[in-house]
């Protein structure tokens, strides 16, 4: 049996681990709270790009973009956010495994890829994984801004264009709530529209200044930016409810073991005394 | 009873503005538009400038925007604002930037950001200063 010094250390080192992991987990709390007031915040402009771009699917444009054209799939792009940062409990390995399958089936099919990963975690999995990526953000941090994101998303555009990508989709953790987060593999590239709004079905079309073309241009590059922002203000928000997750469950069990080992400590000084004891009287009895 | 339509000013990072307003003024890529009730379904790129509501006879609003897109459907104005400064050098050294960081990522070695850095300190510095200069000369007006 370990001897009580031995025990009394182990008590103490756990329980230091334990503060931090405490201290971990209300950091992640109260960011969690700031991403989601994020997430909310940013929410209206996505609403209000999805019905214009609903409405833009509608009319009978004179001139079809060709984000919104389906073309024989050779290679399609892939953008993979993850956190920056781990202790998040499965929240990357999860996204980097569906992310694997999606792609081996890609694969099968003979289709190539291309990456664009956001957070350190993706950029060092894939790295090592040897995927093909072509763009990667700076750091991030906890409260991104559109303008950091501008450039990959652009890469991934340009390639669309260019015709080197012919489909482009995003792989993101979903923000459920605190206690569940869902991966989501959305198309962003062809934009397909979706329900029908029953206003528009008559023939029209918009009047567009300057060119159609300009304009579409501009408005579904925004589109696009405005799905990826959104989808890494999502993560962020998943990020920290995962490390608050993992931190109050680590926490949890630092607690047992300290009951545990408390326990076997006490038993153990019980024993010692007891035998301390046993020999003081079997000495007494001898003399 | 004049009437009114409904406007809506979003922002990627924020809700700025949702309500009812007589006309809206706003600065489109051919010069400034006003757009009252009821207007035919329209779609255009903005430019840096003011948008200004006229809620009532008595109230105007204004608020300042570096660009975006402007969606008017009959009952409805939609105004995207942009966060992010835009232009297409500007865009142009942000996707070059990060296609460097993933090169670099891959070969762990010593690349050369400095190039497309100081393009897009540059392409910044010189699309606020236009903003700026074109905020004053609208605000002088």
């Amino acid at each position: 049996m370990a001897s009580g010094k031995e025990i009394r250390t182990k008590i103490a080192s756990i329980k230091s681990t334990q503060k931090i992991t405490r201290a971990m987990e209300m950091v992640a709390a109260s960011k969690m709270r700031r991403a989601q007031d994020r997430m909310r915040k940013s929410r209206p402009y996505a609403e209000k790009m999805h019905q214009v771009i609903g409405h833009l699917a509608h009319a009978h444009p004179e001139y079809k973009h060709q984000y919104m054209q389906t073309r024989e799939v050779k290679r399609i792009g892939v953008i993979i956010v993850s956190s920056d940062r781990g202790l998040c409990g499965g929240l990357n390995t999860n996204l980097f495994k569906m992310s694997i399958s999606a792609m081996q089936s890609w694969l099968d099919n003979s289709i190539e890829i291309d990456m664009c990963t956001i957070g350190n975690k993706a950029t060092g999995f894939f790295k090592r994984f040897s995927g093909n990526i072509v763009a990667t953000p700076k750091n991030l941090g906890d409260s991104p801004s559109l303008e950091d994101l501008i450039g990959s998303v652009k890469v991934m555009l340009d390639a669309y264009e260019d015709g080197k990508i012919d489909q482009l989709f995003i792989i993101y953790n979903h923000f459920v709530n605190t206690m569940t987060q869902g991966i989501t593999k959305r198309q962003l590239l062809p934009i397909t529209a979706d329900e029908e709004d029953k206003n528009l079905t008559h023939h029209w079309d918009y009047i567009y200044e300057p060119e159609a073309q300009e304009v579409l241009d501009g408005l579904l590059k925004r589109y696009i930016e405005s799905l990826v922002y959104q989808s890494v203000v999502e993560n962020i928000a998943c990020e920290q409810a995962a490390r608050m997750v993992a931190m109050k469950s680590a926490s949890d069990n630092a607690g047992d073991i300290i009951d545990e080992l408390q326990l076997a400590y006490n038993k153990a000084r019980q024993a010692a005394i007891t035998q301390e004891l046993s020999e003081i009287v079997a000495g007494a009895a001898a003399v | 009873m004049t009437m009114t339509v409904h406007v809506d000013i979003v922002s990627a990072e924020a809700e700025i503005f949702s309500g009812l307003a007589e006309m809206v003024i706003a600065p489109a890529a051919h010069g400034e538009v006003g757009i009252l009730p009821r207007h035919a379904p329209y779609i255009t790129t903005l430019h840096e400038g003011a948008i200004r509501l006229k809620i009532n006879d008595k109230r105007e609003e204004s608020f300042y925007i570096s660009g975006g897109m402007l969606e008017v459907q009959p009952h409805k104005v939609t105004v995207l604002s942009d966060t992010a400064l835009r232009a297409h050098d500007l865009d142009e050294a942000a996707a070059l930037e990060s296609k460097q960081r993933a090169e670099h990522t891959l070969s762990d070695k010593q690349a050369n950001f400095e190039y497309a850095k100081a393009q897009a300190e540059l392409a910044e510095a010189m699309l606020q200063l236009r903003a700026i200069d074109k905020f004053r000369k609208i605000t002088k007006l």
